[in-house]
C-alpha cells in the first residue's frame, strides 16, 4: 500500500533520515520504535508532506507522492495525528471534528455528518462534551479528540506520533484498544510511532526500530518482543539477567 | 439642558468617528491574528475606498453599485498586497514585515496622489441629510449610517469567524497553523482571504466617512494610526475589545476637541496608546498572556 524507498530528509544541514526503506501492507498496524532523536517524527512528517525529502521515493497505492504537500497527501488518504495532540484550545470538540473533514467539505458534505456521528459514537466521552473548548479537555480526552479529528479525514493510512505521551497507563490501554478496533473493524492501516515499546508491540502487527536515522531492526511484533537487543534496550533485561531467570 | 445637549452632540460625534475606527481596527486585528503582521497600510484601504467610490459616482454609477464595486476593487487590492508584499516575506522577521507594510502604505499614498492629486473630494450622503434634533443636539442621518453599517459589519465578521465553516478554518489557522495544515487547511489561502476581507471592510469605512469629513490622498494615515491605537487597547487579538477601544478613542477625541482644544485630539489618542503600552501592554481587555504588543 505504502512504499518508502531510500528516503533522505534533512533539517537545514542536519541529515535526519539516512536511507529509510520499508513497506506498509493494507490493514496492518506498523509500529516504529526508537529513542529521542532517532528520526521517528521526521519520518512521519515526511510521509505526511510536512517535510520534503531530499532523496528517495514515497509511493502510495502505486502513485508517487514524494513531493506532495500536506494538503495533497491528506486528500489522497494519509493523515497524521501529531505529537502532543496539537489541539485548538479555543475551538469546541464539535468544530474540531468537523474541521477534520476540511479537505473534503466541498465535495462530500452529506457523508461528513454521518462520519461525525460515527466518530462520536466511537468516543462516548467526547459525545458528552461537544461544546467544550479543546483546551479544557484532559490529556486522554485530547488524544481521543485528535484521533477523532484524524478519522474525519477518512484516511486510508492513519499515522500517530506518540499517542501515549504523557498519558496514564489505563488511558494508554484504551487508546491502543481503539487503534486495534480501527484496524480490525474499519480496515484502517496504521503507522504508530511510539516510545512506549511494550504498548506498541502489544497492538502492532509489525514493527521496526529507528536509530540515528536508519531502520536497524524490523520484523513482526512477536519477533521484536523476543529480540534480545530490544529486551535489553527497552525492557532492561540483560543477557545475564535473562540467563538467571 | 445646554450641557446635556453639548454632551449628546459630542457623544454622537464620538460614536460616529469611533465606528469608523472600529471597522479599520477589525481589519488590523484579523490580519494580525492570521498572519502575525501589524498592517500599517490598513488605513490606506479606507482611503482607496473613499477615493474609488467618489470616482465611480463621478463617472455616473449609482451610489449602491459604486459602493459594491469599490469594496470588490479594494478587496482585490488587498489580495494583491498579500500576494506581492506579505506572502514573499512570510518567513521574515516581524520588524521586516512591519517595515514592508509601512513601505506599501507610502506607495499607496503616492499612487493616490498620481491618480487624484492632493485636493480633497466629497461624496454625497447616502440619503437625505436633514438634521435630526435630539435635545438641541444635532445628528445627521449619515452619522446613523456610519454607526449602523459599522455595527452590522462587526456582527457579520464575528458571525463569519465563529459560525461559518471557512471562518472556523481561519480561526484554526490563527490558533495552531501546524495542526490546521495537517487537516488540509491552507494557511496561506486563509491569509489571502483574511487580508482581502480586511481590505474590503477598510474600504467600507472610507466610503462611510467620506460624506462626513471628505476624502483625500492623506486621509488613510491618521485613520489607520487611530485604528491601531484602538486595536492595541483591545489587545490586538480580541476583535470585540478592539471595537470597544475604537469607540473609546472616538469619544475621547470628540470630548477633547469639544471641551478642550481641537489641536489636542490626536495627542490624546496617542497619549492613550503610550499609557496602555506602559501600564497594560497586553491590552485593557486581554488576560495577561506574556505576549506584548
Amino acid at each position: 500500500m505504502l512504499k518508502v524507498d531510500n528516503l533522505h530528509t534533512y533539517h537545514d544541514y542536519l541529515h535526519v533520515l539516512k536511507g529509510i526503506h520499508f513497506e506498509l501492507n493494507e490493514g496492518e498496524i506498523l509500529a516504529i520504535l526508537g529513542s529521542n532523536g532517532a528520526g521517528k517524527s521526521t519520518l512521519l512528517g515526511t510521509l505526511a508532506g510536512v517535510y520534503a525529502p531530499r532523496e528517495g521515493n514515497i509511493t502510495f497505492k502505486g502513485e508517487d507522492i514524494t513531493q506532495d504537500g500536506v494538503q495533497k497527501v491528506v486528500s489522497k488518504g494519509i493523515c497524521l495525528v501529531p505529537e502532543r495532540r496539537q489541539i485548538f484550545n479555543s475551538i469546541s470538540v464539535r468544530d474540531h471534528l468537523l474541521l477534520g473533514a476540511y479537505h473534503r467539505y466541498k465535495r462530500d458534505k452529506k457523508t461528513i455528518q454521518q462520519d461525525y456521528e460515527n466518530v462520536i459514537e466511537m468516543f462516548p466521552r467526547l459525545k458528552q462534551m461537544l461544546d467544550r473548548p479543546g483546551g479544557l479537555l484532559s490529556g486522554g480526552e485530547q488524544q481521543m479528540l485528535a484521533i477523532g479529528r484524524g478519522l474525519m479525514a477518512r484516511p486510508q493510512v492513519l499515522m500517530l506520533d506518540e499517542p501515549s505521551l504523557g498519558l496514564a497507563p489505563l488511558i494508554v490501554r484504551d487508546i491502543m484498544g481503539i487503534l486495534r478496533r480501527l484496524c480490525e473493524e474499519m480496515g484502517t492501516t496504521i503507522i504508530l510511532v511510539e516510545q512506549n515499546v511494550k504498548a506498541a508491540l502489544k497492538v502492532a502487527d509489525r514493527a521496526c526500530v529507528l536509530a540515528h536515522g536508519r531502520i536497524e531492526i524490523s520484523g513482526t511484533a512477536e519477533e521484536l518482543m523476543q529480540d534480545s537487543s530490544i529486551q535489553e534496550a527497552y525492557f532492561g533485561k540483560s543477557k545475564k539477567a535473562k540467563k538467571a531467570t | 439642558m445646554e450641557i446635556l445637549s453639548q454632551v449628546l452632540q459630542l457623544l454622537f460625534s464620538g460614536l460616529t468617528v469611533g465606528s469608523i475606527y472600529a471597522l479599520i481596527a477589525i481589519g488590523f486585528v484579523v490580519i494580525y491574528n492570521v498572519t502575525g503582521v501589524l498592517n500599517f497600510a490598513q488605513g490606506e484601504f479606507a482611503m482607496f475606498g473613499a477615493m474609488i467610490c467618489i470616482s465611480l459616482v463621478g463617472m455616473g454609477l449609482p451610489l449602491l453599485a459604486a459602493v459594491i464595486l469599490t469594496i470588490l476593487i479594494v478587496s482585490v487590492i488587498g489580495g494583491l498586497f498579500e500576494r506581492l508584499a506579505i506572502y514573499p516575506a512570510r518567513n521574515s522577521s516581524v520588524p521586516t514585515l512591519i517595515i514592508i507594510t509601512i513601505g506599501v502604505s507610502i506607495a499607496f499614498r503616492g499612487i493616490a496622489i498620481l491618480i487624484w492629486g492632493t485636493q480633497p473630494y466629497a461624496l454625497q450622503p447616502f440619503t437625505e441629510n436633514n438634521p435630526i434634533r435630539i435635545l438641541n443636539a444635532v445628528l445627521l442621518p449619515q452619522n446613523l449610517w456610519a454607526i449602523g453599517i459599522s455595527l452590522v459589519s462587526v456582527f457579520a465578521m464575528v458571525y463569519f469567524f465563529n459560525k461559518t465553516y471557512i471562518g472556523k478554518a481561519v480561526t484554526a489557522c490563527v490558533v495552531n497553523k501546524f495542526a490546521a495544515r495537517l487537516m488540509g487547511i491552507n494557511p496561506e489561502k486563509m491569509s489571502l482571504l483574511s487580508i482581502s476581507m480586511s481590505a474590503g471592510i477598510g474600504a467600507l469605512a472610507g466610503i462611510v466617512i467620506a460624506p462626513i469629513s471628505g476624502a483625500s490622498y492623506g486621509m488613510g494615515m491618521m485613520l489607520g494610526m487611530k485604528a491601531f491605537v484602538a486595536a492595541v487597547i483591545g489587545g490586538l487579538t480580541n476583535a470585540p475589545a478592539a471595537i470597544l477601544g475604537a469607540f473609546l478613542i472616538g469619544i475621547l477625541e470628540s470630548f477633547t476637541e469639544g471641551l478642550w482644544s481641537s489641536g489636542l485630539k490626536d495627542a490624546v489618542s496617542f497619549a492613550m496608546l503610550l499609557l496602555i503600552l506602559f501600564l497594560k501592554p497586553e491590552g485593557l481587555f486581554a488576560k495577561a498572556s506574556g505576549k506584548r504588543v
